[in-house]
Formats: C-alpha cells, sequence, structure tokens
C-alpha cells in the first residue's frame, strides 16, 4: 500500500511539472507579449520574406524561426498567438466548467424533475453535430474572441454536466451522505460541504481537459477564418497561412503546430497530475 | 420506563410500483433500551431505520403512520424541524465503514462540524469533545486520528470513529445499521462490545438492526422479527430465545448456525413456514386500506 502511493507520486512528478513549465511559459509570452516580441506581429517587409528558422541557411539574425510570405516574424506572431489562445482556454474552459458542473451537480443531486430536465437538454444537445453547431453558431453572433468564447461554453457544458452528474448520483449514494443529513445538515448544505469536495478531482480534471479543447477549437475556427479579426495573429490561423506555402516555407506552419500541440498536451498532463497528487484515494 | 421511540402503523412503499415496504409496523424503544430488528435481507428493517431517521430512499414513501420521537410526531412536522428534531436527538451508525466516512475529509472535523454547524457547540468545545468520544472507543493517539484522513484508517477503526461520532452529541437515540456486518469476525466481537459498552454509560436506547441472532443475544433487550415487511414476533430476547411464538421467529433461530450443536443448526427455513408466513402477509394485505391523506417521509 505504502509502496504504490509512493510509486503514483513519483509518476505524478515530472509529468506535473513538464506540463505547468510550459503553460506557465504560454501564459508569460501572453502577459508581457509586447515586451519580449522581437518584432510588430503585424509588420510587413516583402524583402525580409519567407526567411529560414536560424538554423538553416540564409537565415536573417533577429529572426529566429524565420518569417512568413509577408516577411512577418514567425515568433513574434506565435507569442502574440498565446494571448488569444489563453485567453480563449481560462474564459472559454472556466464558463464552461461552471455552468456544466452547476447543472450536473443540481440533476445529479436533487433527481426529479431536474434531472429529467437537465438530461433530456444534454441529450438533444449531443444530438448537434459540434463543429457544424460551432459554426452556425459563429455565423449567427459574428465573429470575433467573445463569439468563439461563446460558441465554445454553448457547445461543451454537456460534457461537465453528464461526467459530473454522474459522479454526484455515485457519491450520493454513499453512506456519509447519509450520515450528514440525518445530523441535520440541510440538502444544499450536504451538497456543498460533503458531496462537492469528492466530485471536484473530476471537475478538475474536466477543467483542465477542457481548456485544451477549447484552445483546439479555436485553433480550427481561426483555420476556416471564423474566429478574431484575420490580420490577428492566432495560432490556428498561422497554420491556415502556413499551408499554402508549406513546400516553401514549413516553419511557418510547423511551429504554431508543435505550440498548440504541446499547449493541449499540457493541459490533458496537468489535469491527470493534479487529479493523482490531490484524489484523496491515491493520495 | 418511558417510550421514546415509538413508531405506529407505519407502512412505506415504492413510489413507481405501489408495492409496500413496510405493512403497518409498531414499534417501541423505550428509554436507555437496547432494540433489535431481525429478519431476511430486503425484509425491511433497514428501512424502518431509515424511515425513523427520515433518509428513506427517494424511491420509497411512507403512506401512513406516526413516529413519535420523544413524544413528537416526525411525520407531522415541516421537513426542517423534522430534520432539526431528528438531528438533536438521534444519530446513525452506519452499515459500511468504508463509504460512511467522506473520504476527502479529515477524521476531526467529520466529528466536530455536526456540533459546531448544527448544535452551536463553541468550537474548542467541539474539539476536545470529539477527542473525548475517540479515547471512548479506544483510539490511540485520538489527537493524531482527528488530522488523518479515513484512507489511512482500517475498516474496525473507521467503525470506532463512526460510534464516536454517533455518541459524540450525546444522542438520546441511535440507530445502528448492521454496524458489525462488514466488519471480519474477530473486529465484530470488539465493535459489539464497545457499541454495548457506550451504551450503557450513556444510556442511549439503541435500534440495532442486524440479520445475526448471535448478536441480538449479546446486545439486545427486546426485538422485532420482520418477514417482508410485517413484524411477525415483538417480545423480549429472554422469551424469544426460551421459545418463539412464532413458527417463522422459531425457523430463523434453528437456522442459525452454533457450533455446539453444528447437526442440528443451520437448517434452512421449512417451506410450509414460508407459505404460512406469506399467507399472513397476503392476509394483511387484503384487510388493509391505506388512511385519507398521503403523509410525506
Amino acid at each position: 500500500m505504502l509502496d504504490s502511493r509512493a510509486a503514483i507520486r513519483r509518476q505524478a512528478g515530472p509529468r506535473l511539472w513538464l506540463s505547468s513549465l510550459w503553460l506557465a511559459a504560454v501564459a508569460f509570452c501572453a502577459v508581457f507579449a509586447p515586451l519580449i516580441a522581437p518584432h510588430d506581429p503585424l509588420m510587413q517587409d516583402l524583402l525580409l520574406g519567407r526567411l529560414p528558422p536560424f538554423w538553416v541557411a540564409g537565415s536573417e539574425p533577429g529572426y529566429p524561426l524565420g518569417t512568413d510570405s509577408l516577411g512577418r516574424d514567425v515568433l513574434s506572431r506565435m507569442i502574440y498567438g498565446a494571448r488569444v489562445a489563453l485567453v480563449v482556454a481560462l474564459a472559454a474552459g472556466l464558463a464552461t466548467c461552471l455552468i456544466g458542473s452547476a447543472l450536473g451537480l443540481l440533476a445529479g443531486y436533487y433527481r426529479g424533475w431536474a434531472d429529467w430536465l437537465v438530461s433530456r437538454l444534454v441529450d438533444i444537445w449531443m444530438a448537434f453535430p459540434p463543429v457544424l453547431f460551432a459554426i452556425l453558431l459563429i455565423a449567427v453572433l459574428g465573429t470575433g474572441l467573445s463569439s468563439v468564447i461563446i460558441a465554445i461554453v454553448i457547445i461543451d457544458w454537456t460534457r461537465f454536466c453528464r461526467v459530473v452528474r454522474a459522479e454526484t448520483l455515485n457519491q450520493s449514494a454513499m453512506d456519509y451522505v447519509a450520515s450528514a443529513r440525518v445530523a441535520g445538515f440541510s440538502r444544499l448544505g450536504t451538497l456543498a460541504g460533503e458531496i462537492l469536495p469528492n466530485v471536484l478531482p473530476t471537475i478538475v480534471a474536466l477543467l483542465t481537459l477542457e481548456m485544451g479543447i477549447a484552445v483546439i477549437v479555436e485553433a480550427i475556427l481561426s483555420f476556416v477564418n471564423l474566429s478574431v479579426a484575420s490580420d490577428d495573429p492566432t495560432w490556428g490561423g498561422m497554420i491556415a497561412e502556413g499551408r499554402l506555402s508549406i513546400h516553401q516555407a514549413w516553419w511557418v506552419l510547423v511551429f504554431p503546430l508543435i505550440a498548440l500541440f504541446l499547449t493541449v498536451l499540457s493541459f490533458a498532463q496537468l489535469g491527470e497530475g493534479l487529479r493523482e497528487r490531490f484524489d484523496p484515494v491515491l493520495r | 420506563m418511558s417510550v421514546f421511540l415509538s413508531v405506529r402503523n407505519l407502512s412505506v412503499r415504492l413510489r413507481n410500483t405501489r408495492e409496500r415496504l413496510l405493512r403497518s409496523v409498531d414499534i417501541d424503544v423505550p428509554a436507555g433500551a437496547v432494540c433489535g430488528l431481525v429478519g431476511e435481507s430486503g425484509a425491511g428493517k433497514s428501512m424502518i431505520g431509515k424511515a425513523v431517521l427520515g433518509v428513506l430512499p427517494r424511491a420509497a414513501e411512507v403512506v401512513e403512520g406516526e413516529i413519535f420521537l420523544d413524544g413528537e410526531d416526525l411525520l407531522a412536522m415541516s421537513p426542517d424541524r423534522r430534520r432539526k428534531a431528528i438531528g438533536a436527538k438521534a444519530a446513525l451508525i452506519p452499515q459500511d465503514p468504508m463509504t460512511a466516512l467522506n473520504p476527502s475529509r479529515k477524521i476531526g472535523p467529520q466529528i466536530t462540524d455536526r456540533l459546531v454547524d448544527i448544535l452551536g457547540w463553541p468550537k474548542a468545545g467541539a474539539f476536545s469533545r470529539a477527542q473525548e468520544v475517540l479515547s471512548e472507543v479506544r483510539i490511540p493517539e485520538p489527537e493524531r486520528v482527528m488530522r488523518l484522513y479515513p484512507h489511512e484508517l482500517s475498516g474496525g477503526m473507521r467503525q470506532r470513529v463512526l460510534i464516536a461520532s454517533a455518541f459524540a452529541a450525546e444522542p438520546k437515540l441511535i440507530v445502528a445499521d448492521e454496524p458489525t456486518t462488514a466488519l471480519d469476525v474477530t473486529v465484530q466481537k470488539q465493535i459489539l462490545q464497545l457499541i454495548a459498552e457506550l451504551q450503557a454509560r450513556h444510556g442511549t436506547a439503541l435500534l440495532f438492526v442486524t440479520h445475526d441472532l448471535g448478536v441480538v443475544a449479546k446486545i439486545c433487550d427486546r426485538l422485532s422479527v420482520l418477514y417482508a415487511g410485517l413484524v411477525v414476533e415483538d417480545t423480549s430476547v429472554e422469551d424469544f430465545f426460551a421459545a418463539p411464538d412464532h413458527a417463522y421467529s422459531a425457523a430463523l433461530l434453528a437456522a442459525t448456525p452454533r457450533h455446539d450443536a453444528p447437526e442440528s443448526s443451520l437448517l434452512p427455513v421449512p417451506q410450509d413456514v414460508i407459505d404460512a408466513v406469506r399467507g399472513q402477509v397476503a392476509a394483511v394485505d387484503a384487510g388493509w386500506v391505506p388512511a385519507q391523506g398521503r403523509r410525506h417521509g
């Protein structure tokens, strides 16, 4: 028992540290973008178009990751792109989490008509194909950062709702819930004080996963030009532009793709690492 | 001796199939006495305890009857007042020590929270009271144990914590729902002794739900035998073990394993006895008309 616990803790170490290190770096870039970006991300210079990254012959000092076909600095655009990615991850992730978890907790604990209503709503919601739904929503709401966030929240709350409801149902059947009721705690008090702490690890894991998903959805919408204004640098937008010149300048596509990949992976690993660290049964 | 808990004509049924789980049950628990509820699984013995404590499963509802706790009819109260009345006067020792403690909270607060939040004790008083009851159930270093999480304790230790928690607020009634069933035999005996000891010292009335007649013989003053939600016999423990009244009770007693007579014990309940008691249940159902006005559980 003791040995297996120690083993889990060792495993959780690098996973947690590496993922939070990458995410901290992304957050740092996002917050201090104007200070650390070597160039203006929007500045075009056709004479410096399609410069390769620093280790390839023909590179220019001052453009470590090269430039795109309009001569804009890839590194600076990626640093500014982190802003959009992070804002979407935080805003959409948290809003989705709050709405979905609240409905899931209520449905799972109070059962009855509240459960019926929420569960049917989830069933209906999940019958919509999510990407089409997102594009449709953006078409109605208009493009822009807030539209992207609203679209993600509207589509993804069911993800939280279903899982949190199931976990709440599970916990509600435990004897400690009955004990709390016998002792005289109100329904709401029991839900908040006894059940919520046990559902929280699940919610945290889902939240980090959802943040990764939000980053991907934003990239997809940027890719089809339905996110922020097309001038503003986003990772998805860069990937879309890079696709056009993949044979002449692969770096325009590859670097934002790596950033996107690492960010989404880190969110997922952060969630898993946190769960292992804070789940009372594994702890 | 005054009656502390009195269950009168209590019927509980399933909401969807309307099948009765408890059939006009009458049970009295005098103050400071230990009453056993025995029966096969599914006989409704736990259901009585749950109805008394107001924690019936959602699928079940009270259709008629009264539950008097310290002279007050619980079912006539508003849900809020009922909760307060039960919280102040009664407590539960649950069956499964593995799920009866909240896994994400430390032992200490799980005992003191109820005292502070519900009963309005001062924090320091609740803390020292928790220490006191934990040492009463012979947990070494209570102060250290209060800082641990449930998964750091063994099953027997957890059950001790649950017993301490039940006695912490000095309730006048404790419902023990098969408190020894989930434990292994050696621990069972210690836990049983502990419950009996604390019950005697505090003068708490105890409603002891069990399927184990050996446990009843050790700890109870009176017992009620249930079959399919019907009380078929309600008698003192001495009379029961001397000569049970009802054929089903006698069969249940004969079905109990005895180490001194391995050949003549462990007998299955004979089919004619089961048929007879089923007939009795059917007769009770046929004559039953639910009283006007539904009561809520």
